[in-house]
């Protein structure tokens, strides 16, 4: 699904990631674990077309077409979403004006009529549930006066709402406390499937003991030092990252 | 990064004005110029009273002695007064008081416009009196209306069946000696709309006017008077459109409200006149005076503008907050784009005691355009417990563009508490890229972002008006980013 070969990539000019190589297959969960300033975020800005980031070499193949040659609305028509590290607000529009916008433009991108407000707000219901998030927040301006967690359920309610074909999702487990957390890990564990991806990106070892990922990599200073199953979290829990660094 | 955004946001609108349409009919004009012998004529053809030539001469009178005002933020091109057409009418039978006698061609014109003149065809619930060039074609729902003894009809209807009331209240709201594009408008006024709402009712539909030029180098210039009696309501929308033409034309009006106590008033205004090209060049001169009184006591009015066209826009909705408990508001949105200017806003003359204003003004400045805020909250001598909020908001989608607010303050009660809130932003682009992230494009990102921005005015528009507003929103600024 995603074919990721010898990135190079940098940000106002200074290089940040010096040599991604990643396959991620469907049905696969992919952990991307490492210390602040390793690269994580610039990797899924990178993937999901920032106009910061510029890619100084390689290639990524998503769906055997060539990524980096999309816009950032074409790639998440054909199916990549990003979980935002930090959402943002945007005062004055409502959740269902702003979900039923996105997931019209997208069935619009497939060839498909727009949903009814009535089918629409089924869905939102439906997937709301899902995620556990409360009926009220969709009334409200897109993450306005959101707290910490609501903003990160409100990505993956988010995410079960749009069916990406490969969800990032970036330092969702950051600011959370241990039931949101287990919302969250929960929402990603049922939205997964055998025709969906997901990379999840975090600093921290604990979201892994509720998405068990198949593939651990360790991103340090812009490289992927070690890639292994699930038992790496684990390891880089116990011993922290300082022992990267002497390897 | 910030070249891609400049480039996005500097690319400025190549979207079609979509009214821009002429319609081929045959137009009775009066040769060009303005003197006293053009005011006789324009009295004559309308088989006036002699109080109301008697008003006009006074005006035009007084109008010789005034200069043009030089003190809002725009640049203003010297107008020639004696270039231009003071009445245009399109040709038709004398007294369309049915369908059958409205022009086949005009009943087009105002179908294309999305204002069918077919009550048949109408939503109910919206009564319109649709004004071209120089005079009323058609109002709708007058028998429906009747009945309940509301008075709604093109203003020089009204001055034939109505003239005590035209004469009773006309120019007390606003005088002709007001200002100079006031003093012009009593002097030349050709029609406009005139409504009356009697003791207790409240109006079951909402009105309207709709107003159209269509002949060149006509000036516009018409007066709308609403007279709301005691524990009456009305919701009153007003709607703006004009042919795509190189020359800039002038549209000179006059509103004047009038509520009595416990009445309550809403005007809503959609003004989308031609705003020009993208090299500005064309376009209306919008000079506007509208102005309400809240007479009675706990009476209340509310102006709910939304500006997109004209080459110039230059108006202040005002409430003369006279009786005790009275209620002004003013809530504001205007968009300018490529060379557009905008200086618009309210007055809030407090008077009685107990009186509150709120005004919420939302600018969003595109391309090269200015767009400022004007306002003047003031409170007399006797009015105890004032209050007044404002809220001046500018959203700026280009560095090009300009923003500027100029709020006044005069209080000579120190009961007031008033309360001044402004902000200057530009469009953030973590919130585009966050829409773009969903899948959404970046024109249809700038749409809800700009009218999420706006939506607090967008939310006192009538919901039908609402729709339109937001749509005009989006197609202004269609293309001003990439």
């Amino acid at each position: 699904m995603l074919d990721i070969k010898d990135l190079k990539v940098s940000i106002d000019g200074k290089e940040i990631l010096k040599e991604i190589n990643l396959k991620v297959n469907t049905g696969e969960v992919h952990a991307i674990m490492g210390p602040n300033g390793s690269g994580k975020s610039t990797l899924a800005s990178a993937l999901v077309g920032r106009d910061i980031v510029k890619i100084v070499k390689g290639s990524i193949t998503y769906m055997g077409e060539n990524l980096l040659e999309l816009s950032p609305e074409e790639r998440a028509r054909k199916g990549i979403f990003l979980g935002f590290q930090y959402p943002v607000e945007i005062p004055g529009v409502t959740m269902v004006n702003f979900l039923r916008t996105a997931i019209n433009e997208q069935r619009r991108f497939k060839n498909l009529e727009p949903l009814s407000s009535a089918d629409f707000l089924k869905l939102m219901r439906e997937k709301q549930e899902l995620v556990g998030l409360q009926s009220k927040l969709t009334d409200r301006s897109v993450n306005e006066g959101f707290s910490g967690g609501e903003k990160k359920k409100n990505e993956i309610f988010q995410m079960a709402l749009l069916e990406p074909k490969l969800a990032i999702l970036d330092e969702t487990d950051s600011g959370l406390d241990i039931d949101a957390l287990k919302i969250v890990a929960n929402g990603v564990n049922k939205l997964k499937s055998k025709d969906n991806a997901t990379i999840v990106i975090t600093h921290y070892q604990r979201l892994l003991d509720y998405i068990i990922p198949d593939f651990v990599h360790i991103l340090y200073k812009g490289r992927i030092v070690k890639s292994s199953g699930k038992e790496l979290a684990r390891e880089l829990e116990e011993k922290g990252y300082e022992w990267l660094s002497e390897e | 990064m910030e070249n891609e955004q400049d480039k996005i946001l500097s690319e400025v609108t190549e979207s079609e004005y979509k009214y821009g349409f002429v319609t081929d009919i045959e137009t009775e004009t009066f040769p060009k110029g303005l003197n006293e012998k053009i005011i006789r004529k324009i009295s004559s053809i309308k088989k006036e009273p002699e109080f109301l030539l008697e008003f006009r001469l006074k005006a035009y009178r007084h109008w010789l002695k005034m200069k043009m005002p030089r003190w809002a933020n725009i640049k203003l091109p010297e107008i020639d007064y004696q270039d231009m057409i003071y009445y245009a009418a399109p040709k038709q039978k004398a007294g369309p008081e049915t369908l059958d006698g409205v022009d086949p061609e005009l009943l087009r014109t105002f179908d294309r416009l999305g204002i069918p003149l077919d009550e048949q065809k109408r939503l109910t619930g919206v009564a319109v009196d649709a004004v071209m060039d120089s005079i009323s074609v058609k109002t709708t729902f007058q028998e429906t209306l009747a009945e309940l003894g509301i008075i709604f009809c093109s203003f020089g209807e009204a001055v034939k069946e109505h003239p005590d009331l035209i004469k009773k209240y006309m120019g007390t709201v606003v005088p002709y000696t007001d200002n100079y594009f006031a003093a012009l408008n009593s002097a030349v006024f050709s029609d406009g709309s005139f409504c009356y709402i009697p003791k207790g009712v409240r109006c079951p539909m909402e009105l309207s006017t709709y107003f159209r030029i269509n002949a060149a180098n006509t000036g516009q210039f018409e007066r709308t008077l609403v007279i709301a009696e005691e524990d009456s309501y009305l919701s009153y929308l007003e709607g703006c459109t004009a042919p795509i033409r190189d020359k800039n034309q002038l549209h000179a009006a006059i509103v004047e409200i009038i509520a009595m106590e416990n009445a309550e008033v809403k005007y809503s205004t959609v003004q989308n006149w031609y705003p020009g090209d993208k090299e500005g060049k064309g376009g209306i001169y919008n000079f506007v005076t509208k102005r309400g009184i809240c007479k009675g006591d706990n009476s209340k009015i509310s102006w709910t503008q939304v500006e997109t066209g004209s080459a110039i826009t230059w108006k202040y909705p005002s409430c003369i907050l006279k009786g005790n408990n009275t209620v002004g508001e003013f809530y504001s949105v205007a968009v300018t784009n490529n060379y557009q200017q905008a200086d618009t806003g309210t007055k809030m003359i407090h008077i009685g005691e107990n009186s509150s204003s709120v005004i919420v003004s939302k600018g969003i400045s595109a391309g090269h355009s200015q767009n400022s805020y004007r306002g003047l909250v003031k409170v007399a001598k006797n009015a105890k417990n004032v209050r007044n909020f404002s809220q001046c908001d500018s959203l700026l989608l280009s560095d090009k563009c300009g923003a500027h607010t100029f709020p006044y303050l005069e209080v000579d009660n120190d009961t007031a508490i008033i309360e001044h809130e402004a902000t200057t932003s530009k469009i953030n682009e973590d919130q585009i890229f966050y829409c773009n992230q969903r899948g959404i494009d970046m024109e249809s990102a700038i749409g809800l972002i700009v009218n999420g921005y706006a939506r607090e005015v967008l939310n006192k528009l009538p919901m039908e008006f609402a729709v339109e507003a937001q749509k005009l929103l989006q197609i202004s600024l269609e293309g001003s980013v990439g």
